[in-house]
């Protein structure tokens, strides 16, 4: 049940009327995932907050598949308890998707996070610094390919 | 046992003169005499004050406090002086030397010179004073120079701000301290801590003057930088104040002089308020150090139990609520003192 | 005028107070706070990474290092998300034991939270009775799991053994007392001048803030919003119990402050109710040596810890090793308002907010 009082499979129905081939829909148990093409992302989560009432971002992870990166976002609405699941693939070599961070301010330190550990790039971010790691780590460790350097070898 | 400290000295006295000194120069000697008693006492008030501090507070926060060394932990005090005595003496290079040095020296040479004119017993007194108590507050009042002393030699953004709130907070405090005492200065027509004394002979000051009791207990706690007006030493705030670069001894000197002070305005409240050495049965000194004693436990008593006020509150609460009042228990003092003269009573 | 400069000041990283290694820079102009700024990453152990070469099995004590105050929390949440993934089926009586074990975590986790603030403000006092309270709570996590503050005694498939006979006279009696306890924080601190003075109108976080920066639990509570998964998304068997939600609307410190105490009544309320209707059973379902979940599953789990929404966002590829496993840590979320809140206040706020907030380190930083 999502706020204007529709169930999320007339809400996906509505929104893949809305964002045609760009949106494709799938579901488990537990979440109906809306896997959007990223040029398109910003427009479905502006529709999301705005239209449907998803005020809460409630989670903002990325997944590291080898030759795509893919990046996962939770939603709740805190009035209607509503929740629905986006996801959206870039390319590994141009790990690149536009931040979220205009839309919910509580995108902030999850996407410099994202960025941190997997190196991704949210374009639009105002601040997009590593924030757990030293400013002078290089590489981004929670990658598949990120080799650990041996204390005492060469830099 | 009344009588034991004044025989004491009359004895000393008349051997030196005995022994052909003069007159005079076993006055002298008799201060000298007068002077180490005072060192002593200081110091073991100090042992005892730190233990009963760390007694108390376990009492108040159901635990047990020191209990190793000595029965109820008693030796606990010394094991840590020694520690602190052996501690290396670290002093910053950039720090300036001479007035990093000389502020701790400076607190303590302050505080013990504040019992120079409290009435220890009948008749018991460094010097008679006539200006006691005003020498007392001056002298009180310059143990803000020596925290900025700290703070300044010490060469460290952050101990200059401790200093600096310390200081402002010790002046504005001082201002009701200094009012608070004009009421009793008033009543009993003196600034001669024994007329004072004497003056309470049929009743303390406290029942006449409870206002300003409580006004001087809450601006002396402000002035020794305790309870619950300890923001500029407390260390989750800026490091440890004016004291971050002190070590060992050092630094233990500035909190021996806490002790100090606390001991010396506990008498000074006593002998102010509470009717100093008089009471029955017991001799005087045995009475100034009960009543000097309950005084400390509520000044303990206090800090444990309350949270730390903020800064700017701190400063409010003295300009705008404890300067006014004593203000106004002047006015209500003296119009007391008129009426009671125009009535016939006294 | 005089030209003032702009000083900044750092507090911490270490820190005498119990949140672990919090950096924050302090941009002032005289007493008043410009702008703070948040370092984090201190205690940074590279957990996520970590996840992806243990089994699930193996993973679940580092899961209790997350939130170190009130372990049973993060440890329930970690072996739900799992048992969600591979769909193995809890006993009865785990369940009511799980949730027993989480309420006393969130108590005692409430119970730091308390002690941390008082001692932060200056209340020594406050913090000793608050700690010795919460030993008491530690007596009964050492009886079951053995130990005090990191058991591991919730796993995958239910609970590690059966409860001890001096449990449940042990845990009702800690719940009788729990009146007494909160009457005495509240006489020492809660109704004390100075205390309202330092915690009324500091550092409020309001209602729309709160909920555009994702800010979960009891700081979302005290601002207004009526939110508590325990309700709003309800997990394990949380829906058999009755208890309230507290609220305030203030949003300040002290409205936060409040909020906390008044979850510990709550959750002593949910602990009785749960010994009442606790049933006989089985304590731990049969579960496979090597745990596999089918390849390509996930599963986004979230519970409501003392902190706020801690949720396990897990990854499987088929292997008996999670692909990839997120943690979303409400401290790291909640801390993000920290520099909204302390603007335009005195130094000595941050340190009323930092504790307010009750952020952990561990759980912030993984």
């Amino acid at each position: 049940m999502v706020a204007n009082n529709i169930n999320e499979n007339e809400l996906a129905a509505q929104l893949k009327i809305k964002l045609g081939e760009d949106l494709s829909i799938t579901e488990d148990k537990y979440f109906t995932m809306l896997n959007i093409a990223p040029g398109r992302l910003l427009a479905l989560m502006q529709l999301l907050k705005a239209e449907y009432g998803f005020d809460q971002l409630s989670n903002l992870t990325s997944v590291d598949f080898v030759e795509t990166f893919e990046v996962v976002y939770h939603l709740y609405s805190i009035a209607s308890h509503a929740k629905i699941c986006v996801k959206t693939r870039i390319p590994a070599d141009n790990p690149q998707v536009e931040s979220v961070v205009d839309i919910w301010p509580g995108a902030d330190w999850q996407e410099r996070e994202v960025y941190d550990l997997m190196g991704i790039i949210f374009t639009g971010h105002p601040n997009l610094i590593r924030v757990l790691l030293p400013d002078d780590f290089e590489g981004h460790p929670l990658r598949k390919d990120f080799v650990r350097k041996e204390p005492g070898a060469d830099a | 046992m009344e009588h034991w400290f004044t025989n004491l000295f009359t004895i000393f006295t008349q051997a030196l003169i005995s022994l052909g000194l003069s007159p005079v120069l076993a006055d002298a000697a008799l201060l000298v005499l007068k002077w180490i008693l005072i060192v002593i006492i200081i110091i073991v008030n100090i042992i005892i004050l730190i233990w009963l501090e760390r007694k108390i507070s376990g009492f108040f926060q159901e635990r047990l406090g020191p209990n190793r060394l000595g029965p109820f932990g008693v030796f606990q005090t010394i094991a840590d002086a020694i520690k602190l005595l052996t501690k290396e003496d670290i002093v910053p290079s950039a720090a300036d030397k001479l007035i990093f040095k000389t502020a701790p020296m400076l607190f303590i040479v302050i505080a013990v010179l504040l019992y120079t004119v409290i009435p220890l017993g009948h008749d018991m007194q460094v010097i008679d004073l006539n200006v006691g108590i005003l020498f007392f507050i001056s002298i009180g009042s310059l143990s803000t120079i020596a925290i900025l002393m700290a703070g300044w030699g010490s060469n460290n953004k952050w101990s200059l701000m401790g200093a600096f709130r310390s200081a402002a907070q010790m002046i504005s405090y001082a201002v009701p301290l200094a009012f608070s005492l004009l009421g009793v200065i008033m009543i009993s027509g003196s600034l001669n801590l024994q007329d004072i004394v004497a003056a309470q002979k049929n009743i303390w000051f406290i029942l006449l003057q409870p206002l300003a009791f409580i006004i001087y207990f809450i601006a002396a706690t402000a002035e020794l930088n305790r309870g619950p007006f300890d923001m500029p030493e407390a260390e989750q705030e800026l490091t440890g104040g004016a004291y971050t670069e002190y070590t060992g001894m050092r630094w233990a000197l500035f909190f021996l002089a806490e002790y100090t002070n606390l001991v010396a305005v506990s008498a000074l409240m006593a002998t102010v308020f509470l009717g100093g050495w008089q009471g029955p049965w017991l001799p005087s000194w045995l009475w100034i150090i009960i009543k000097t004693y309950g005084v400390i436990l509520v000044f303990f008593w206090i800090k444990w139990t309350f949270p730390r006020i903020r800064m700017d509150h701190l400063m409010s609460f003295s300009w705008k609520i404890l300067v006014p009042l004593s203000l106004i228990n002047i006015l209500l003092t003296g119009a007391g003192i008129y009426f009671f003269r125009w009535m016939g009573w006294c | 005028m005089l030209d003032t400069d702009k000083y900044t000041v750092n507090v911490g990283p270490v820190h005498p107070s119990t949140h672990g290694g919090l950096h924050v820079e302090a941009i002032m102009d005289g007493e008043i706070i410009e702008d703070v700024i948040v370092h984090l990453g201190y205690v940074h152990r590279s957990v996520e990474k970590i996840a992806e070469s243990k089994t699930y099995y193996q993973f679940a004590p580092y899961t209790a290092r997350l939130d170190y105050l009130a372990t049973n929390l993060p440890v329930m949440g970690y072996c739900q998300a799992v048992e969600k993934l591979t769909g193995i089926q809890v006993p009865e009586r785990a369940e009511y034991i799980r949730i027993i074990m989480a309420e006393l975590s969130r108590i005692a986790s409430h119970q730091i939270a308390i002690a941390a603030t008082g001692i932060d403000l200056g209340a020594t006092t406050g913090l000793m009775y608050a700690m010795r309270d919460r030993e008491r709570i530690m007596d009964i996590f050492s009886m079951t799991g053995g130990q005090r503050l990191l058991s591991s005694y919730i796993r995958i498939g239910g609970v590690a053994a059966d409860i001890p006979d001096d449990f449940i006279p042990q845990v009702r009696a800690f719940v009788a007392d729990i009146p007494r306890m909160i009457e005495e924080y509240n006489s020492l601190m809660t109704g004390n001048e100075i205390w309202a003075a330092r915690m009324k109108g500091v550092g409020v976080l309001k209602a729309e803030d709160a909920v555009a920066y994702s800010v979960t639990g009891p700081n979302l509570r005290a601002s207004g919003i009526d939110f508590d998964l325990r309700k709003a998304d309800p997990y394990s068997i949380y829906d058999r119990f009755d208890f309230n939600i507290p609220v305030r609307q203030e949003g300040d410190s002290m409205a936060r402050w409040e909020v906390r105490i008044e979850e510990i009544a709550e959750s002593g309320k949910i602990i009785e109710q749960a010994l009442q209707q606790l049933p006989a059973g089985e304590f731990m379902s049969k579960v496979p040596k090597n745990l596999k979940p089918e390849a390509g599953a996930e599963v986004f789990h979230h519970i409501e810890s003392s902190k706020g929404e801690l949720g396990y966002y897990i990854v499987s590829d088929g292997s008996t090793k999670p692909y990839r496993l997120h943690v979303r840590a409400p401290s790291f979320i909640n801390l993000m308002v920290l520099p909204l809140i302390c603007r335009g206040g005195v130094f000595q706020d941050i340190i009323t907010n930092i504790a307010t907030l009750d952020p952990i380190l561990g759980e912030s930083d993984r």
